[in-house]
């Protein structure tokens, strides 16, 4: 399996990534590369293998349901590059 | 006094215990010594020691690290205090609480100054190139990399600028960089310690760990920041024994396998050299070291950067200029905004990985890359587990080469890869490993040896390590800075 | 709008509910509803850097007692998956939820429409994360987090819904079954309910499917049915003109009484789902699942069974009893504490006074205050039954004894409204007026019986309404024959 830049556009966009029309050209040929050399996987015979998702067999971590302290709202908006009153604020959002 | 900062911590902790020195003095000195060295090897992104020491000081007395300042990398939330992951997209960023390995090292006296040290964006790197704050350059070699992606953590530590420094490791980045410079690097079995603050490369693999002067400091730092966290459901609740116990100088009749395929070409011949005679001294040290394979080690690589790069893919969606630090100065719409922001904010090698992390993991590519990689890991998981079944231990080099030259690599991504391919095995099975200095090479590098071992076998690896230690002295080697 | 063509309409409903734990999903944020914007937010719940989940208990056994309530398999191993996308309201930008092993599948709901008995089949029934909250201004958008992380349960049903009405139904059971479990508020003004539906028509009797809409923004289960209704006169109009149906989500606009198209650029979504690596597996035991079992109350439908046969309810008066869980356990005690075997006279009453008394004030008949509480009640209506009372007084005491809060009895004491049964003491008044209306006497006696009645009126006048009609009349026909 190849990458074209189409694809690395497309992919990109997914990402939420502008790329430069130079960088989106690097990124093509260096991406190509890299999934040239991952195809080396296709050789080894995995039909009866499971994945591993966790490599350690725990479960069922849980907490129980009792209240916690939340941030105070300074703390929680100290970091925010635009904000109103007690809101996050984005670019308005046309639906 | 001139020579504080040369201490390891376990020296420094018996001299403040005998009121020989104070906690101010050492922090003075160590101030003394980045402001001398710092600018040559820049291993710190900031460095504040005005922060409230005394504040933290205080309380009971009889706290194990009490009055003992520690350097975190850069990844590693503390509250209030900029943790920026030395990425321009979290510039300025102030978390609003502490990493629970900080809590852990509060509680037992440690001093969390306002001091970061430098790593390869999000941790993406082998080299801590990709910093936006710039590369950190080797103590012993400045124009060489310090390695990475803890390259600021290891060469503060090397260089006498840290007592001792945590950082993070998701393919080498403590045993990789810890190799190039000379000093001792612990990756915990996963699950060991907290994540919880750690902000994510990729979550599976990602373990926070000690970087220190010799391997007793690792224990002692292992032993307070260990342990079950309620707050990351993938901390595992085994008990910490007290890991100074394991300090034994004996490995008589020791199992140690040695794996043929981290011997194969590629390997510089000098570290090859100096691997085999590390292997020798350990063998006439009583260990019993027979040849192991892992067949499916040459996978290792591919398969990390396909989980590797997909869960960071995820993991880094936050960073889009809605909740904190960078937003593009754009005022376009939403998505405009979204894509603008993490164009600019993000840097070149966190761009390909998350663009190549998104992609195994689209419709159609699922199966093909991320399925298949996730049961190749099964399989080097399955390799480990095979070899353990007759081995206490593994030794192998931890990196192919000694530090290479800033700028070697950085353009050609795929080699920099492989630069952790010793490495990146024990991540992906989430095993503990451990790597010690073992030599030089000619031009005066460094060279790591690399110590493997079962799921919570850490005792193992530092019984290891530390008789090795004992009975040759590379770890008191220091590198000729002024 | 009206289609030539005979379809039939095939609908999925996808219902989310908010759990009504006390913290939210995978951190201790209170999920407490109404509070100050961003008030109830943590470093886990904002996705901030670093930040780690853990789930709430809580919320995985409301979870399989939902599932276990819907007849479902519970999973043994379940698991959660990131579900990855950009938008402003989810912190992350991906939602913990789960992808191919949901913690329930394969149940189903049994309801009733248009008379006949229906069950329709639940596809899954899974755990994940609620988005914040977003606010639209001119210029900006706000965005308050106190709502993510909130654990909402996604009920999927099989698209096996045939009509508004059917759709309708179902929901109705299915918040009246959540409801009962006591692990949701289902309201859906608070948003702790909502709904989405997917609707296609095809040719009556055809195999195949037509093209769906998703149809969103429908804020009570009467605007799913009007959505739904409208949707199928939309799309039925398109076939009729041979015109193609474009696969899209559609807003219900409840002004105009309307779906639109969301006309956005809307792209094909891909959600790039992969196992969550931040939280570890649950097997879900069979212990476990028992305990749950355990404390499944009973639900509606068996109260339902139960109400019929214990006390002899038909269907339709027991399902009306039977809706809410509260109200339900409030006429089980009325119908114990009743002393006769007829149960009818009480049913009637909660049916009727009683319903139209709490409806009055938006209350449900388990909230209206009775002065005197269910003993009271009861006294009344046996009095009713003895004739001790008439049935028309007895009403008027009880809304009066409820808007004054005053006993019923202490009303009828007050006023003296017991009814004169007592034959003996009602002969004076039935002759006095035998003598006074001989026209009507003579007309009854010619065999026109209606006129009995008014010579009934009259003797009821005499006695100031408080004459037992039925004595009255009794005495009446006697003297006449």
């Amino acid at each position: 399996m190849s990458i074209d830049k189409d694809t690395v556009k497309y992919t990109a966009h997914l990402a939420r990534i502008e790329l430069q029309p130079k960088e989106l050209e690097t990124l093509s040929g260096q991406l190509k590369d890299i999934l040239g050399f991952i195809d080396k996987l296709k050789k080894i015979d995995v039909k009866s293998t499971s994945p591993t998702s966790h490599i350690l067999p725990v479960n069922n971590v849980l907490r129980r349901d009792a209240p916690a302290e939340s941030l105070p709202l300074k703390k929680t908006l100290e970091n925010a590059p635009q904000k109103k009153e007690s809101f996050f604020a984005v670019p308005k959002i046309i639906e | 006094m001139e020579e504080l900062n040369r201490l390891t911590a376990h020296e420094l902790i018996e001299s403040l215990s005998r009121k020989e020195i104070t906690s101010e003095e050492v922090i003075s000195r160590l101030n003394q010594r980045i402001k001398d060295t710092d600018a040559r090897v820049k291993a710190y992104v900031r460095f504040d020691s005005s922060n409230n020491p005394a504040e933290q000081q205080s309380g009971a007395a009889a706290l194990p690290l009490k009055g003992l300042p520690i350097s975190l990398k850069d990844n590693i939330c503390t509250d209030s205090l900029n943790t920026e992951c030395c990425s321009m997209i979290l510039g300025g960023f102030r978390p609003p609480y502490d990493a629970t390995v900080v809590k852990k090292l509060k509680a037992a006296g440690a001093l969390i100054l306002g001091a970061k040290t430098n790593m390869d964006e999000f941790a993406f790197g082998s080299s801590t190139e990709n910093s936006c704050f710039g590369p950190t350059h080797n103590p012993w070699d400045l124009e060489c990399v310090p390695g990475g992606s803890s390259g600021g953590s290891a060469a503060a530590v090397a260089g006498d600028e840290a007592i001792w420094a945590l950082g993070s490791d998701t393919g080498g980045s403590i045993r990789q960089p810890a190799a190039f410079c000379g000093v001792v690097g612990l990756k915990p079995t996963y699950g060991r310690v907290s994540r919880y603050g750690l902000i994510a490369f990729a979550s599976s693999l990602d373990q926070i760990g000690p970087i220190t002067k010799d391997t007793r400091d690792s224990a002692l730092l292992l032993n307070v920041i260990a342990g079950f966290d309620p707050r990351d459901s993938t901390s595992v609740n085994e008990k910490v024994p007290d890991y100074t116990q394991a300090l034994l100088n004996d490995i008589k009749g020791i199992k140690i396998g040695i794996p043929k395929e981290y011997f194969i070409e590629g390997t510089d011949s000098e570290v090859k050299t100096i691997i085999k005679e590390a292997l020798e001294k350990l063998k006439s040290l009583g260990a019993d070291c027979q040849e192991v394979s892992l067949p499916h080690t040459e996978y290792a690589v591919p398969v990390y950067y396909i989980i590797a790069t997909a869960e960071a893919s995820s993991n880094l969606a936050r960073f889009d200029g809605v909740q904190y630090a960078y937003r593009s100065s754009s005022r376009a719409s939403l998505i405009d905004m979204y894509k603008e922001t993490r164009g600019e904010g993000f840097g070149e090698e966190a761009k390909r990985r998350i663009i190549l992390g998104t992609f195994v993991l689209s419709h159609g590519y699922y199966d093909a890359y991320y399925l298949r990689a996730q049961k190749v890991r099964t399989l080097i998981k399955q390799d480990f587990e095979r070899a353990f079944n007759q081995l206490d231990c593994i030794v192998t080099p931890t990196t192919p080469t000694a530090a290479f030259k800033i700028g070697e690599k950085i353009k050609d991504p795929l080699k920099m890869y492989l630069s952790d391919i010793f490495t990146i095995s024990v991540n992906l099975a989430g095993i503990p490993a451990i790597s010690i200095p073992c030599g030089f090479t000619k031009k005066g590098l460094p060279v790591g040896l690399q110590i493997l071992a079962r799921p919570f076998a850490e005792e193992m690896l530092f019984r290891v390590a530390h008789t090795y230690e004992q009975n040759t002295g590379w770890h008191k080697m220091n590198p000729r800075l002024k | 709008m009206k289609a030539k063509k005979d379809y039939e309409a095939v609908i999925g409903l996808e219902v989310h509910v908010h759990l009504k734990t006390k913290t939210k999903a995978f951190c201790g944020c209170s999920t407490e509803f109404g509070q100050e914007p961003n008030s109830q937010a943590c470093p886990v719940c904002l996705g901030f850097p670093g930040s780690l989940p853990v789930l709430n208990e809580t919320a995985l056994d409301y979870a399989i007692k939902v599932g276990l309530a819907l007849n479902c398999q519970v999973q043994e191993y379940t698991k959660f998956d990131r579900k990855n996308y950009f938008y402003p309201d989810l912190p992350k930008n991906y939602q913990i939820s789960q992808y191919d092993l949901p913690i329930a599948k394969e149940g189903f709901l049994d309801i009733e429409a248009g008379g006949k008995n229906k069950r329709i089949a639940i596809r899954r029934v899974h755990l994940e994360e609620d988005a914040g909250k977003l606010i639209h201004k001119e210029e900006i958008s706000l965005v308050d987090f106190n709502r993510a992380g909130i654990p909402l349960l996604e009920i999927v049903s099989d698209p096996e819904i045939n009509s508004p009405e059917e759709a309708y139904e179902y929901l109705t059971v299915l918040k009246s079954i959540i409801e009962y479990l006591g692990v949701s508020d289902c309201d859906m003004e608070k948003g702790s309910l909502r709904c989405d539906a997917n609707i296609s028509l095809k040719q009556k009797g055809a195999k195949e499917l037509g093209v769906k809409a998703e149809l969103k923004n429908m804020n009570s289960f009467k605007a799913v049915k009007d959505a739904l209704a409208f949707e199928i006169g939309r799309q039925g109009g398109l076939l009729d003109d041979g015109k193609a149906i474009i696969q899209e989500t559609r807003l219900w606009d409840a002004k105009l009484q309307e779906t639109v198209s969301m006309r956005s650029k809307e792209e094909a979504q891909d959600y790039r789902y992969f196992p969550e690596p931040d939280l570890v597996p649950f097997i879900i035991s069979r212990e476990k699942k028992e305990e749950i079992r355990k404390s499944i109350p009973e639900l509606p439908a068996q109260k339902l069974l139960r109400f019929t046969k214990e006390f002899g309810l038909s269907e339709y008066d027991a399902k009306i009893l039977v809706s809410s869980k509260q109200d339900a356990e409030y006429v089980e005690r009325l119908m114990r504490a009743y002393p006769r075997e007829d149960k009818k006279p009480l049913v009637n009453w909660l049916i009727g006074p009683v319903t139209a008394l709490a409806s009055a004030s938006n209350l449900i008949i388990s909230e209206l205050k009775i002065p005197g509480g269910i003993d009271e009640l009861i006294d009344l209506i046996i009095n009713t039954e003895d004739g001790k009372i008439s049935n028309l007084t007895a009403k008027s005491v009880f809304a009066e004894s409820v808007s004054t809060a005053n006993l019923a009895s202490n009303i009828i004491r007050e006023k003296n409204l017991f009814q004169i049964s007592d034959a003996s003491a009602l002969e004076s008044e039935v002759d006095a007026v035998i003598k006074e209306n001989p026209q009507s006497v003579q007309a009854y006696q010619a065999g026109k019986s209606n006129a009995i009645m008014f010579l009934v009126g009259q003797v009821m006048k005499k006695t100031g309404g408080k004459a037992n009609p039925k004595v009255v009349q009794e005495i009446l026909k006697r003297r006449l024959q």
